[in-house]
């Protein structure tokens, strides 16, 4: 069936109306997934309660009823706001998370764009929702919004640093920067001539992995490096003036772009929508590719929360320091250790 | 500049493994056979409110009840309300004297006795000021309104509540204080 389906010619506008589809399916999905599974049960057994019960069975209805309550409310913009820049910020937030799940492949013929510079692509993207928080902080004309943007994007441009130095590293060992390439070469690879498992860069860039999760927590603001909206500190941030359906599209880009970058960590380090004993290019792989790389997404999505769920806030000078004194040196050292290695196999 | 503490490797893990143990107790509660049985429900520390209900303890500050009979309208509850929740209102009135042959006595009658429980703050300052045993407190919680005015509670409702007071519990051994009695 996939074969036949393959063969389909479609023209350029109908594909991209697909795409785009795809992409938004694929976005608010994979956010209402993460929001259910992690933010209101996995927290909640973890605080030792049952999260929402009422709505649906297990409360699963419960994020429907929010989006609800959400779109109802008032769309307030404040007297003193840039209206224009205000009502802009959370699409341009949201729109960073779809530009980078856009970039990452569900399967051999399964992808929505196949750059030849992908994960160069995607690092870029993943820096715009930066102007979108910056741009919500100042255009709200609220002290604490302009110290939570002001946060956000010092946090993020520090953070920046280490998480594409460590891609460094898995690029130089796969050889290439398209993210199919990767996968490929994750899943042809072997470990000292043992080519069972492939070679997942996990185990050969486990450094690399670390500093691409801790920078990813930074990136995406999730506790413990959630200044940009400490509540005791900063009411709510940069979101603080927002509301009704601008406040849900925050929320949604939060959760979307959790997705995204797990998405992103899973065909990097986990091999991708791959696995082991599979035939890459094989037709089922579209099916089965992307319930595989879902699964690498939880998986990922689950270390994330985990630790969001455990730790206390950081301050913002142990912040910078850990990003500067720690995660560079750390990141620069793996990358000439790659390097070394690479050359002398 | 005082050396900053950085943190600790072991720490941050034990950490991860609090959260992580406590997430695996409140999902798998069972032991034994039905261990890898997911009992969510069973696990949590918390009970579902409207379908499952927990007894409060019996001194518990739920609702203040008055017992109509005991009060003389002396305001000193008024008076003393930090929160200025309670109107009192009140006129004299002459009783038959005790004794035959004595003089008639004036007595306070109370006309209204009102308690807003949107102003209270549940402090109880007015039931251990009153002196003739008229306010008492009871456990009893579930009286929320769909209207704020609702719940300013005049002195048939604030009397029903007497219904729900608990006995006073016995003190503890050796105490000389006699056990107050709730008024029936």
């Amino acid at each position: 069936m996939t074969a036949s389906l393959l063969a389909i010619e479609l023209a350029y506008w109908q594909q991209t109306v697909l795409r785009s589809v795809g992409v938004l399916a694929a976005v608010l999905l994979l956010a209402g997934t993460l929001v259910y599974v992690f933010l209101f049960k996995m927290m909640s057994f973890m605080q030792s309660r049952l999260g929402p019960m009422e709505a649906g069975p297990y409360g699963s209805m419960q994020l429907l009823a929010e989006v609800g309550k959400w779109i109802q409310k008032e769309d307030i913009i404040p007297w003193r706001a840039d209206r224009r820049l205000f009502a802009m910020a959370p699409y341009v937030v949201v729109l960073a998370v779809f530009l980078i799940l856009a970039a990452v492949p569900f399967g051999p013929d399964a992808w929505f764009t196949d750059l030849d510079v992908g994960i160069f692509y995607v690092l870029a993207v993943s820096s715009i929702s930066v102007l979108g928080i910056l741009l919500a902080g100042w255009a709200s004309a609220n002290k604490y919004s302009l110290l939570g943007g002001l946060r956000a994007a010092g946090q993020l441009i520090a953070y920046e640093l280490p998480m594409v130095l460590a891609v460094v590293g898995v690029v130089i060992q796969a050889g290439t920067l398209n993210m199919q390439g990767i996968v490929a070469a994750q899943a042809d690879g072997e470990i000292f001539g043992f080519s069972g498992i492939g070679n997942p860069y996990i185990i050969t860039q486990f450094v690399g992995f670390f500093i691409f999760l801790v920078s990813m927590q930074a990136e995406l603001t999730q506790a413990p490096f959630d200044m940009p909206i400490a509540e005791s500190e900063l009411v709510s941030g940069y979101m603080t003036e927002y509301s009704g359906m601008r406040f849900l599209l925050f929320f949604i880009a939060e959760f979307a772009s959790v997705g995204a970058f797990s998405a992103v960590a899973a065909t990097l380090f986990l091999g991708g929508w791959a696995l082991p004993g599979m035939d890459l290019d094989a037709d089922y792989m579209n099916v089965v590719g992307p319930i595989v790389l879902l699964v690498k997404i939880m998986l990922v999505s689950f270390v994330v929360f985990w630790v969001r769920f455990t730790y206390p806030r950081f301050r913002e000078d142990q912040l910078q320091q850990l990003a500067w004194k720690f995660l560079i040196p750390l990141s620069l050292v793996n990358i000439l250790a790659t390097m070394a290695l690479k050359v002398a196999w | 500049m005082a050396e900053i503490p950085t943190p600790k490797a072991p720490g941050l893990v034990k950490g991860l493994g609090v959260t992580l143990k406590t997430m695996a107790k409140t999902m798998f509660p069972s032991r034994g056979v039905r261990t890898l049985v997911p009992a969510p429900s069973q696990g949590a520390a918390t009970v579902q409110y409207p379908h499952e209900k927990e007894t409060p303890p019996p001194r518990a500050r739920g609702v203040i009840a008055l017992k109509e009979d005991n009060c003389t309208v002396c305001m000193l509850c008024a008076r003393s309300c930090p929160d200025w929740c309670i109107y009192i209102e009140g006129h004299k009135a002459t009783a038959p004297p005790r004794r035959p042959g004595g003089r008639p006595r004036t007595v306070n009658e109370l006309d209204r006795f009102d308690i807003d429980y949107a102003l209270c703050m549940y402090c109880g300052i007015c039931v251990e000021v009153c002196p003739f045993d008229a306010l008492f407190w009871s456990p009893e919680y579930e009286y929320s309104e769909l209207r704020l005015a609702d719940l300013l509670h005049d002195k048939e409702r604030l009397g029903q509540w007497m219904e729900t007071v608990p006995d006073f519990e016995p003190y503890e051994a050796g105490s000389e204080q006699k056990v107050r009695k709730v008024p029936r």
